[in-house]
């Protein structure tokens, strides 16, 4: 036997340690340090006025929806769809971040496709996502009324997970006091 | 009562999986014929009881029976016949059963066609597909059994996801598991060999046409689920290197890697170990896709419903099959005998180039596509991998694959002469030439990568024809060799879909209101109403638009829809394409604007688009050209009772 005919095999079972491990982890799940914590504290212009500035404080008190999304992001395109119709038939406070992105793109976004959005804050240079741990878009975080992050989606939201986890966990946070 | 035969069925398929994979594989390590002769039935048996089970569960979707669970999950009573017989492979557990049944019907097939095949080998084929089966199979009992009730009955079925209700959709699955559980075989051929400790020209005779007949059923299945993605999910893309794409694609490059290695094994006697290698890895990467979509570790559109306990059994399973059959392989492969000599340059070592770039951009891919999992378990933090990275990797190794496509078939065996190869090839340089000048000056732009793209195109062009004319003056050439020629005409086909499309393509994204107009891609598209339409299960929203070409000439009607199903809360764009040979015209909706007044509409001009899957129609046709070359139908019908009688005695 001999020693090359053997590297396959070691590739292998380097392989089936890494899809072990992977097997455990879920991709969905982000183990987020902000979850239970303050949300970071911003005041950035909003994106459809540039003369109004728009500040996390504003919410207090409220629950609320947190969307990162940017023009550029195909994924978001994905997602609009079904943030219009939550618009449409719920009464949720969903506050949009345009995220590193041009108004005019993120204007024309909004403009083509329909704006869901009660208010969007707009972070030209990302800072407001860096401090949100933002490292995919779309991102979305759900607020409670103490301004506590309670919950962090990653990527699209799916109808299920809408279903499933941020419609109850509104829900539930909207009746604690 | 009926899902309860169905499940004696399964239980029946088990049991008698079990005798396929043992006595067989004892048979012919004890030289036992009573033991070997048990492999033929055995596989037929099997197959027909998964063949009933199969049928069961089918008329449980038939005749909409919700005390089944997967039927409730995946069916509808409004869900019209001919989506119900589709979702019965909608799901999980259904199409994990049509996995198994196809690998049944793939080791009946060896068990039937395989008469002049020495039975020592017929036995261990068909026993290493029985272990295959016994693996997968205790899969579908233990976790993910089709035929479970669900108590309380519902009284109404969640519906099929309506993504996968469409046509196209309901035929990309079973064209995909036919090629996927095709390579088993190839697989199970190798790993016979390798068993038997020898590697003759009869073994690589026998799994050629298996293997290229896997191969047309994947490369169709790739490409009906490319065109699904193109005009189903409203984008306009047709390859988005998700997870799952990526899981079938290798395959197909090892399985496309390895049709061109069998074929030097069988003429020259070379490269065994990595033929075998080889056959080995198709299969693994197929189970490896399997792993990947099913126990969601990667997060992608195609994830089926997950449960950690599935992922485990699959990754057990794929350790199992794959280490063991690598295990082998490293205490084997040194035995098996040595090829023929060859020099430095020559067809052989040239070919030998072209697998190891198809090698490459597998690797390439699987790293893109595993690299999330690593990062993430070395706990590097969580990241995606996009279309930037494979294109910047996939192309770049393609280049190479595609030179050597057009300039190996006048490199001689043994050893190539560079003087005669120059000399055949400056027609295909030339030709290369010149379409990669004149297009982009008809078309009034373009770009290096444009024009690399159409070079290679018009370079491997050349080296068809240069290739058919002598062959055809010198007499009547053998299937083998068109279908050689046409394999690879598709892949200029293919290169020349892709080089235009991407290059050309025009997009925009546009506000319309009825009456509104909008200038795409030399056509002028208007908005001329808007209509509630109702469907079986779902209401959808029509938009009619008029299609004028700006220089005149024909106008065109195109319909996009956009569909409410009443299971689902997530619309479905149905986009409305003008199909045509140079170009496609395409649009659909987007999203309702200021309460319906107005549509966001995305319109595409798509040049020469339709000639992507066109290309792998032709790569299909030159497949099967292949597996009926008479050589192999002989090869079939001969039957050499004397070979057979040999091991009996």
């Amino acid at each position: 036997m001999k020693a090359k005919f053997l590297i396959p095999l070691v590739v292998f079972l380097g392989l089936v340690v890494f899809l072990a491990i992977g097997l455990t982890r879920d991709p969905r799940e982000v183990p987020s340090p902000l979850v239970g914590k303050p949300a970071p504290a911003f005041q950035v212009p909003e994106l459809l006025d540039s003369n109004k500035t728009i500040s996390n404080e504003d919410f207090k008190g409220q629950v609320w929806m947190f969307n990162v999304w940017a023009s550029w992001c195909v994924a978001c395109r994905e997602e609009h769809p079904l943030l219009m119709q939550l618009a449409r038939t719920t009464d949720i406070q969903l506050i949009g971040l345009d995220y590193k992105d041009k108004r005019e793109d993120g204007e024309r976004f909004l403009q083509t496709r329909g704006d869901p959005y009660r208010r969007i804050a707009f972070d030209a240079d990302g800072r407001v996502g860096i401090n949100y741990g933002v490292y995919g878009v779309p991102e979305t975080f759900i607020i409670d009324k103490k301004g506590v992050i309670r919950h962090k989606h990653i990527g699209p939201i799916t109808p299920e997970a809408l279903q499933n986890k941020i419609l109850p966990l509104i829900q539930q946070l909207r009746s604690e006091s | 009562m009926i899902p309860e035969l169905g499940q004696l069925s399964l239980i029946l398929a088990f049991s008698v999986a079990l005798i396929q994979a043992i006595f067989p594989l004892w048979g012919a390590a004890k030289n036992n014929a009573g033991y070997m002769a048990l492999a033929r039935p055995s596989a037929s048996i099997t197959f027909a009881m998964l063949f009933l089970a199969y049928l069961f569960l089918s008329w449980s979707f038939y005749v909409n029976d919700f005390s089944v669970a997967y039927v409730a999950h995946q069916s509808n009573s409004m869900l019209p016949l001919f989506y119900r017989m589709g979702a019965v492979w909608g799901g999980h557990e259904g199409s994990l059963l049509l996995w198994v049944l196809m690998l049944a019907g793939w080791s009946a097939c060896v068990a039937w066609l395989s008469r002049s095949l020495d039975m020592a080998m017929v036995a261990r084929v068909i026993g290493v597909l029985g272990l295959v089966m016994v693996g997968l199979l205790a899969f579908v009992i233990f976790t993910s059994n089709p035929f479970d009730r669900l108590f309380p009955v519902p009284a109404e079925g969640r519906d099929l996801n309506p993504l996968l209700q469409d046509p196209g959709l309901i035929f990309h699955p079973p064209l995909l598991y036919m090629g996927y559980v095709g390579l088993a075989v190839a697989f199970a051929f190798a790993i016979a060999s390798l068993l038997a400790g020898k590697l003759d020209a009869a073994w690589v005779r026998w799994s050629r046409p298996w293997t290229t007949i896997a191969w047309v059923f994947l490369t169709l299945g790739i490409a009906l689920g490319s065109l699904w993605a193109y005009y189903e999910l409203g984008w306009g893309g047709w390859w988005f290197w998700d997870p799952v794409e990526n899981a079938s694609f290798m395959p197909w490059l090892v399985a496309t890697a390895l049709i061109h290695s069998l074929a030097v094994t069988e003429k020259r006697g070379a490269f065994k170990n990595w033929t075998v290698l080889l056959a080995i890895a198709a299969f693994s990467l197929s189970l490896l896709g399997t792993f990947l979509v099913r126990s969601g570790v990667l997060t992608s559109v195609h994830a089926f419903a997950t449960d950690p306990s599935r992922g485990v059994f699959i990754l057990i399973l794929l350790a199992v099959v794959v280490g063991s059959s690598l295990t082998l392989f490293a205490l084997r492969a040194g035995a098996v005998a040595k090829g023929g000599h060859f020099a430095l340059f020559s067809r052989e070592t040239l070919i030998l180039l072209g697998n190891i770039a198809l090698v490459v951009a597998t690797a390439s891919v699987l790293l893109g596509t595993l690299y999330p999992l690593i990062l993430d378990s070395l706990n590097m933090g969580k990241i995606s991998v996009g279309p930037p990275y494979f294109d910047a990797v996939f192309v770049p190794v393609m280049i190479p694959a595609m030179v050597l496509m057009a300039a190996t078939p006048f490199a001689h065996w043994k050893e190539a002469k560079w003087s005669i190869m120059a000399r055949k090839l400056v027609f295909p340089a030339l030709l290369g030439m010149v379409i990669a000048l004149v297009t982009p000056f008809i078309m009034g732009s373009g770009n290096f990568l444009t024009g690399l793209g159409l070079f290679l195109a018009g370079f491997i062009t050349g080296s068809v024809i240069q290739q058919i004319i002598p062959t055809l003056r010198s007499g009547r050439p053998g299937m083998s060799f068109w279908a050689m020629q046409l394999g690879h005409l598709g892949v200029v086909v293919f290169a020349v879909g892709v080089t235009m499309v991407s290059t050309w393509e025009e997009e925009k994204d546009v506000r319309m209101e009825v009456g509104q107009t909008v200038t795409v891609g030399g056509y002028t598209f208007k908005m001329i109403g808007l209509e509630q339409v109702p469907g079986p299960n779902y209401s959808a929203t029509r938009g009619t638009f008029e299609a004028v070409p700006t220089k005149g000439g024909k106008m065109l009607h195109l319909y996009p829809e956009k569909r409410q199903y009443f299971s689902s809360t997530m619309p479905m764009t149905e986009a409305d394409i003008d199909y045509g040979f140079t170009r496609d015209i395409y649009v659909s909706l987007g999203e309702p604007l200021d309460d319906g007044q107005a549509w966001a509409v995305r319109v595409y001009y798509k040049p020469f688009v339709s000639w992507i899957w066109g290309g792998c129609v032709v790569m299909s046709i030159g497949g099967l050209l292949a597996v009926i070359d008479r050589r192999y139908r002989k090869l079939i019908k001969s039957v050499k009772p004397s070979s057979a009688d040999k091991v009996a005695a």
